[in-house]
């Protein structure tokens, strides 16, 4: 009797085992199967950025414009054929992460940045005649506070802090006296404090013995905007902004 | 069996054989039994977390203050009435921590700043998954019954949508997903019901096929139907993907069923008399700022123009030219409701614009196409196929009743369970995926699947999403405090004669009055405080443009005096500001040191040249409307009140308040008054 049990109970084990096995290749098989092969028919040298780098997107989203990357020969021509695959931080996607370039030369991919607000840094490679080129893209990815200062930018301030010009909005950066800094002009607006930015929102230039062509805030925005507004200056900040709050150091 | 037997009786013997042996292992058991609990915990993945989490704090300048702050054991946030039992930030430890800012490491990272508290709605709210669970796996991956997994990060403003059913300026993609509910006609054949009781109400405008055959040929149905987008990139119907045969059939019944209407053909014996100048036909289609309803594509295949009206690059394949004719004459004759407005063109002007129009076609599109004569079995087919498919939940179609609850409601499709789900195979097994596959590729559901093919982008897709998932069952079992009301237009109309003018004119098209239409340009509900009657009457008979830097501008309508005198009497008189005092500014012959003073004001304190010009010589500021003579165009009472606070006359704006004193109010409108402009009225700009 009790090696009738014994017995059932090993071919029982040895089923399960079986079974274990079976799931972990099928497990272990599914990644191999996303693997596409590409075969490159050409290499170039160099790796250039045409269009798609930095943008500002939002996170846990795909950018708006596909991120465009061009391979060249030593002479600057294009070489279509060749292979490109794209590279990011964890949780950054791409569809697709590698293709051949098209017949002009060109890699396309649309990217969706991960769920952390920051800066990103993506990279293209591609194999290349001896080594292998890799250029770096930056994207932006804009968390709900930020993205609340980016529309109200839109809205109350590109006007005269961007000085392009698109075709449905006119900049009026231009036809000012004194001259705003674009927000993304780090080298200046990183020296301006939290507080210093939140007088010259609230009151206007004036508060910081500035031009009054800048206009005060104060009574049309609120202090959530204009906190939203400072968190997305500090964003697009360029060189990037550092927290001046609490530094901590290791001990 | 005796081995067995014998083995056992001599374990029980060991064990239980006297009182004191039994109660020994009694105890023992029992002891064991009191420890599996904190042994659990001990080896719990929380558990782990927690410990990880103070190690993380362990070596940081503040961690006297976090570890203070630090609650060993399992979290809860308990929020009875709505229906939330979150243990997230059992492991989630640094949601809270401001200071935690530079930490990227999950679990521990801080919550982004929003605008609610943690505490006061919890996290599956928004973010979805198993609030009570206390793994990972449970947490944040379930499938089961009942279940769903955690929320992609892309969708996440469906959960502002549960509560805020208003457009709020930081949920941009779920604003463009509701819109394009109505836009896209999604509520014509899917019922939505909001919270609080009233239904979603579609935007769209979809023509009315009762006299299709005077508007075009069997033809172009055919290759309309065949292929939307061929026609028109931007247009929003859908492709149901029809055979050739019911594309004929479907065709058939249209130009079978369709009634003539008088004035479409009647037009043409005075079209008959007047011949259209070719040359003036651009300018004419610019003056009459046609663009900014109607997008045409360019040679670089972009869409120039706006979304009102439909696209008119391939207009000249489409429409009769009897019928465009009679149309530019009198849209109102063709659609009652239609949001063009009647421009009075001349009988000149109408024959021009058509000839202008008709040239836009394109020589290829619908070449092939030869449709024999139907039989009446093929247009009775046609019939069955529209009753089929639901056209008529959209489009008036004779003969067919509109349908009811056409397609499934979707309500509380964010609730919709996983079980009641047919997923495809390789799927992602959770609800936006499903919903997302089902927008974006209906069909890939079956072949008998009757909803269309839209054509969306990915971001517009993800839109829609968002705007159904928003679309709970918490949503509607909140409490009612906690909901912001949709704002829902209004069905205001003007009253009599000049009503009826409004109506034809479509103002509402662009201007928005008392809550009702459009937003392209100024909404009008105070307008009649705002201007002078001379200023008024110029305008609308020769509209220019206020703001320098606007693309889309106020059309010239051919009104005549009494028209133009009764639209004029009827704004002044009806559409006045109870918060604009006349009175406010008694003397608007002010004094020239006063205007001396606002002049000084305009220019330095508030330096309002940065937006506006005042003297077109030495002022360049290009966002606000042009003031050269704002003294001609503006009454003193509504300069006063606008510049104490614009935002009270016109929410939204974005003049900013600037907290101005009475007195300096009084002085700059007194300034403003002064600037008459050359020559008396409508001085050019
Ligand atoms: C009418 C044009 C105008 C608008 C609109 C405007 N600004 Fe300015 N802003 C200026 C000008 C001009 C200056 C430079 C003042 C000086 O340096 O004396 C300025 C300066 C600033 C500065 C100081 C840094 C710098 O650029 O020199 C900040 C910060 C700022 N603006 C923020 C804002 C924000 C936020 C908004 C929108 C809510 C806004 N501004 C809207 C014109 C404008």
């Amino acid at each position: 009797m009790i090696t009738r049990i014994r017995s059932m109970m090993v071919r029982a084990g040895i089923v399960l085992v079986g079974v274990f096995a079976l799931v972990g290749v099928a497990g272990c098989k599914r990644p191999a199967q996303q693997a596409t092969t590409l075969k490159a028919s050409a290499a170039g040298t160099a790796l250039v950025e045409s269009s798609g780098g930095h943008q500002l997107g939002v996170t846990g989203t795909a950018l708006k414009d596909p991120l465009v990357v061009q391979v060249n020969d030593d002479q600057g021509t294009a070489v279509p054929g060749a292979l490109v695959e794209f590279h990011g931080p964890f949780g950054v996607t791409f569809d697709p992460a590698a293709m051949l370039t098209d017949t002009s030369g060109q890699a396309t991919t649309a990217v969706t940045l991960g769920t952390i607000a920051g800066r990103y840094q993506l990279s293209a490679v591609t194999p290349g005649k001896s080594k292998a080129v890799t250029i770096e893209i930056v994207e932006m990815a804009l968390g709900y506070q930020q993205r609340v200062g980016s529309i109200l930018n839109e809205k109350h301030c590109s006007r005269c802090h961007d000085p392009e010009s698109s075709a449905e909005r006119v900049s009026n950066f231009n036809n000012l006296e004194v001259k705003p800094h674009a927000f993304a002009e780090g080298d200046t607006l990183n020296k301006m404090s939290d507080a210093d930015l939140t007088a010259i929102i609230q009151h206007g230039g004036p508060a910081l013995n500035r031009s009054a062509l800048m206009p005060p805030y104060g009574s049309t925005l609120s202090a959530s905007d204009v906190r939203a507004l400072i968190s997305y200056i500090r964003a697009v900040a360029d060189p990037p902004y550092q927290s001046a709050g609490t530094v901590y150091a290791r001990k | 069996m005796h081995p067995i037997r014998r083995y056992l009786s001599s374990a029980w013997q060991a064990l239980f054989g006297d009182a004191v042996r039994a109660f020994g292992v009694v105890s023992a058991v029992l002891l064991l039994a009191l420890a599996i609990a904190p042994a659990k915990n001990q080896f719990a993945q929380w558990h782990q977390y927690q410990r990880r989490y103070l190690s993380l704090i362990h070596d940081r300048g503040d961690a006297v203050t976090l570890r203070r702050r630090f609650q060993p054991g399992i979290h809860q946030t308990w929020l009875p009435e709505l229906g939330v039992v979150d243990r997230c930030t059992t492991c989630h430890l640094g949601l809270n921590e401001a200071g935690l800012g530079d930490v990227s490491q999950q679990p521990f990272r801080k919550h982004p700043a929003i605008p609610h508290s943690l505490d006061g709605f919890g996290c599956v709210i928004c973010h979805g998954g198993q609030g009570p669970a206390t793994t990972v796996a449970e947490a944040h991956h379930s499938e089961r019954a009942g279940e769903e997994p955690i929320l992609p990060a892309r969708y996440i403003e469906s959960g502002c949508g549960q509560c805020h059913q208003n457009a709020l300026p930081g949920t941009p993609q779920l604003n463009l997903g509701r819109a394009m509910l109505t836009r896209y006609g999604c509520v014509r054949c899917h019922a939505i019901t909001r919270p609080d009781g009233t239904r979603v109400m579609a935007t769209d405008h979809p023509p009315s096929l009762v006299h299709i055959a005077d508007k075009t040929t069997r033809e172009w149905i055919y290759s309309w139907l065949k292929d939307p987008q061929a026609y028109a990139e931007s247009t929003t119907m859908p492709n149901y993907k029809l055979s050739d045969a019911d594309a004929r059939d479907l065709s058939a019944y249209l130009m079978s069923s369709s009634t003539p209407r008088e004035g479409d053909t009647a037009l043409a014996a005075t079209k008959a008399g007047s011949s259209a100048d070719l040359a003036a036909g651009p300018s004419l289609y610019g003056q009459s700022f046609c663009a900014s309803c109607h997008a045409v594509q360019n040679a670089a295949g972009n869409l120039v123009g706006g979304d009102v009206g439909p696209e008119l690059t391939r207009i000249g394949n489409k429409a009769k030219p009897e019928w465009l004719a009679a149309w530019l004459a009198n849209p109102r004759v063709y659609d009652a409701t239609t949001l063009m407005p009647h421009y009075r063109f001349t009988a000149q002007q109408v024959a021009t614009l058509t000839t202008f129009l008709q040239a836009k076609s394109d020589s290829d599109y619908g070449t092939g196409v030869h449709l024999d004569a139907p039989i009446p079995a093929q247009v009775a087919h046609g019939k069955r196929l529209i009753v089929e498919l639901g056209c008529a939940a959209c489009h008036e179609i004779n003969g067919v009743q509109k349908p009811e609850n056409f397609a499934p409601d979707l309500s509380t499709i964010g609730s919709k369970p996983l079980a009641q789900i047919v997923f495809l195979p390789g799927m992602e097994v959770s609800l936006p995926s499903y919903i997302v596959a089902k927008i974006r590729q209906p069909r890939a559901f079956g072949a008998s699947v009757k909803m269309p093919q839209f054509a969306l982008t990915a971001p517009q897709a993800d839109a829609l999403t968002t705007a159904l998932l928003s679309l709970t069952n918490r949503s509607r079992s909140m409490p009612d405090t906690l909901r912001v009301a949709a704002t829902v237009e209004t069905n205001y109309q003007p009253a009599g004669h000049a009503g009826k003018l409004i109506n034809e004119l479509a103002c509402f098209s662009c201007h928005r009055i008392n809550g009702r239409g459009g937003d392209m340009a100024p909404d009008l509900t105070w307008e009649g405080s705002s201007v002078q009657r001379q200023w008024l009457i110029d305008f609308l008979r020769n509209p220019n443009t206020l703001r320098p830097s606007l693309i889309r501008r106020m059309p010239r309508f051919n009104l005549s005096d009494s028209e133009n005198k009764e639209l004029t009497e009827y704004i002044l008189a009806v559409y006045q500001s109870p918060a604009v005092d006349a009175d406010a500014v008694p003397d608007p012959s002010h004094s020239p040191d006063v205007v001396e003073h606002g002049k000084q004001l305009f220019y330095s304190k508030y330096a309002c040249q940065s937006c506006h010009i005042a003297n077109d010589k030495t002022d360049k500021g290009y966002i606000g409307p042009t003031l050269t003579q704002v003294g001609s165009r503006l009454t003193a009472a509504w300069i006063y009140s606008w510049l104490k606070n614009p935002q009270a006359l016109r929410p939204g704006t974005t003049e900013p308040n600037q907290n101005m004193s009475d007195e300096d109010a009084r002085a700059l409108a007194a300034f403003l008054m002064s600037l008459k402009g050359q020559g008396a009225h409508g001085a050019k700009l």
